[in-house]
């Protein structure tokens, strides 16, 4: 059973965010083996996925979803310039638009509707209480510039690349829970230029392969992959503009409260071809578990220990564990202790 | 690879001398939308062979209801336009790919000038729809020959006017490439497809006169060629295959149930990239560079071949 929406917790401040024993059983644990191994692990993403695993619907809609877009307007509202759509992407806005409207209705329809007459569309969301009837293709019949409208729907931060000259370009988005990574910064830039930091990656031919093979995504056969990094607190927005608000906390993490305070993020991103306008949807759907919660799983409490000790230094600090590892890995080892 | 779609042929008409439109509707469901300047590859079960050949939609993008491509009759052809011109009827099942993009306009354009030569006009007639909802600034330049090509002039003429300027090679004066480029205001994009010949003439004018390559955009993908038969050693699977002259690699190796990734099969996208172990490779793709091919170590199956007799592949 999918677990409705709960009353809105915070990301923030007060840190209320919270997982169900359901949520934390369908976390995505992103760790096949024991040794960390970077690689860009794309698989296909079949749909329908296993019945209530996050791989079940093309956008997971769980019990995080009205905190997920509260705090979601609430950055917005501190910085407008995480959402943004350049004019010649207004058309992939539209598909990103039909996408998520077709499928959120069918995947969940008691809380959303979708009726078509011809181009005049009524879209009802019951767990925002929005009801619209728009001209599809038309961004003026809409309430907000399509990007914001559908984004402000849909868990999990969403890009839209432009493919042009055989690379991708990212060109709009609505980027308000990144893992330290900037939409105002990577904006039109290339694929090869916004991958440029990671390293480990680039001697490989990693990128060129991956590049390769995203422009030749068809329509209709999304693929997905797991990403994952640590973050202090239940913080779902560690952009490099709030980096003042997040910075320190890397400081607070003692051996005593390290359960608590380390989550374990990991991002579901799915890329799926918008049919009108030949972009790549990248949507980028973050879980956050803490330690404590995520050591109630035995083989997830051990896995995570060995996957830590093993992580290469330059991965280490590229992630920007450094200052908490050691804490961390002497925590873990009592999950671990053959090991 | 992409999901293979049924669809019926539901009609086809003579739109030039040489050129036969097919009108193709879902066999069961819905088409998908798609974008201006895609493609579909289309499997045609000739005789003793598949061929698949790729042809661009020329109807209007958000039409969901139909696709249509356009066919000339090419005189030394491997097998594939004879086929679309003789064996198909309307009400006949034929499959294809959902559609695929290796040649979209670039919005960011502040005009676009359209060079189209015979049946190259295929994927301008997907651009153009678009190009009026958005009122995007664009030409069209239409070069045919009245008694094989010129599909569309009376259609085209209605819907975009002054737009459009057609070169009948059989009544009136050739197209002034360099004059037409010369005019461009900055940000013109420049998007050609037709024969080589046409290709090359406006590439070369664009270098000359220092016009940015990310401004010039192209479709090149013809059939490709036939050649020397030649046998195909795979050292992974094992397999020896034999590639008669009028087949390509691509098509001897998938019939032999070896898959390569592909999308354009015409050397152009990338996808089928393949590496040689030994034997000489006669390159005919768009997309490896001179250092590549010279190197001898890998080959784009969909177009090349081999100019030894036997070619070793690392597949
Ligand atoms: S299939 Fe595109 S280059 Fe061979």
């Amino acid at each position: 059973m999918r677990l409705a929406p709960k009353p809105v917790q915070t990301f923030r401040d007060d840190f209320t965010y919270t997982n169900s024993d359901e949520a934390i059983k369908r976390f995505p644990f992103p760790f096949p083996e024991d040794e960390y191994m970077y690689s860009v692990n794309i698989e296909p993403h079949t749909l329908p996925g296993p019945e209530g695993s996050v791989y079940e619907h093309l956008f997971d809609i769980d019990e995080h979803y009205l905190s997920e877009m509260a705090e979601r307007k609430q950055v917005l509202a501190e910085n407008p310039k995480r959402c943004l759509a350049m004019d010649h992407m207004d058309l992939a806005c539209w598909d990103f638009i039909d996408r998520a409207m077709t499928t959120m209705s069918q995947d969940y329809p008691n809380y959303f509707t979708l009726e078509k007459d011809g181009e005049h569309w009524t879209w009802e969301n019951k767990l925002l209480g929005i009801k619209d009837t728009f001209t599809f293709g038309d961004s003026r019949t809409l309430p907000q510039p399509p990007m914001e409208y559908m984004g402000c729907q849909v868990q999990g931060d969403i890009a839209l690349l432009d493919q042009r000259d055989n690379d991708l370009f990212m060109d709009a988005g609505i980027i308000t829970c990144p893992a330290d990574w900037s939409l105002a910064f990577d904006a039109g830039m290339s694929f090869s230029q916004w991958h440029g930091p990671v390293p480990l990656a680039h001697e490989a031919g990693i990128f060129e392969r991956a590049l390769k093979y995203l422009t030749a995504i068809p329509v209709d056969q999304p693929v997905r992959r797991l990403n994952w990094t640590l973050t202090i607190n239940a913080r779902m927005d560690t952009s490099p503009e709030t980096y003042p608000n997040w910075g320190t906390d890397r400081d607070s993490v003692t051996p005593e409260n390290v359960g608590e305070k380390v989550y374990l993020r990991v991002e579901l991103q799915v890329l799926d071809r918008m049919p009108r306008s030949n972009a790549l949807m990248f949507s980028i759907r973050t879980y956050l578990i803490s330690m404590n919660d995520l050591v109630t799983n035995p083989e997830w409490a051990k896995r995570m220990h060995r996957v830590m000790k093993t992580l290469p230094e330059e991965l280490i600090e590229y992630k920007g564990l450094t200052r908490y590892h050691p804490i961390l890995l002497d925590w873990l080892k009592q999950f671990d202790l053959e090991n | 690879m992409s999901a293979a779609m049924k669809v019926h042929v539901s009609a086809i008409r003579k739109v030039a001398p040489t050129i036969k439109e097919f009108t193709l509707t879902p066999v069961d469901g819905e088409f998908f939308p798609f974008s201006p300047g895609s493609h579909i590859v289309v499997e045609m079960q000739a005789d003793s062979k598949t061929i698949r050949n790729a042809y661009s939609l020329l109807s209007d993008p958000m039409d969901n209801r139909q696709y249509r491509i356009a066919v000339r009759l090419q005189p030394e052809s491997r097998g594939g336009s004879d086929f679309m011109h003789q064996e198909v009827h309307e009400g006949d099942e034929l499959t294809i790919t959902p559609p695929n993009n290796l040649f979209s306009p670039d919005w960011r354009a502040k005009k676009h000038v359209f060079f189209a030569g015979g049946v190259g006009i295929t994927p301008f007639m997907s651009y153009i729809p678009e190009m009026l909802r958005r009122g995007a600034d664009f030409e069209l330049h239409y070069m045919y020959r009245s008694t094989q090509t010129g599909a569309y002039v009376e259609a085209l003429r209605n819907l975009i006017g002054e737009r459009l300027h057609t070169y009948d090679s059989i009544t009136s004066s050739r197209a002034e490439i360099a004059d037409i480029m010369a005019h461009c205001p900055q940000g013109t994009h420049l998007y050609i497809c037709g024969p080589e010949s046409l290709i090359d003439t406006v590439r070369y004018r664009g270098q000359q006169t220092g016009w940015p390559a990310s401004h010039i955009h192209y479709e090149a993908f013809a059939a490709p060629k036939p050649g020397k038969p030649f046998v195909a050693e795979l050292k992974k699977s094992g397999k020896t295959i034999y590639v008669p002259e009028d087949q390509s690699l691509l098509e001897a190796l998938e019939a032999n149930e070896v898959e390569i990734p592909n999308l354009c099969r015409g050397g152009v996208c990338g996808q089928c990239m393949s590496p040689v172990l030994d034997g000489d490779i006669e390159h005919r793709d768009e997309f490896l560079s001179e250092k590549e091919k010279s190197g001898n170590r890998c080959i784009m199956p969909c177009v090349s071949r081999a100019k030894s007799s036997r070619l070793h592949l690392d597949i």
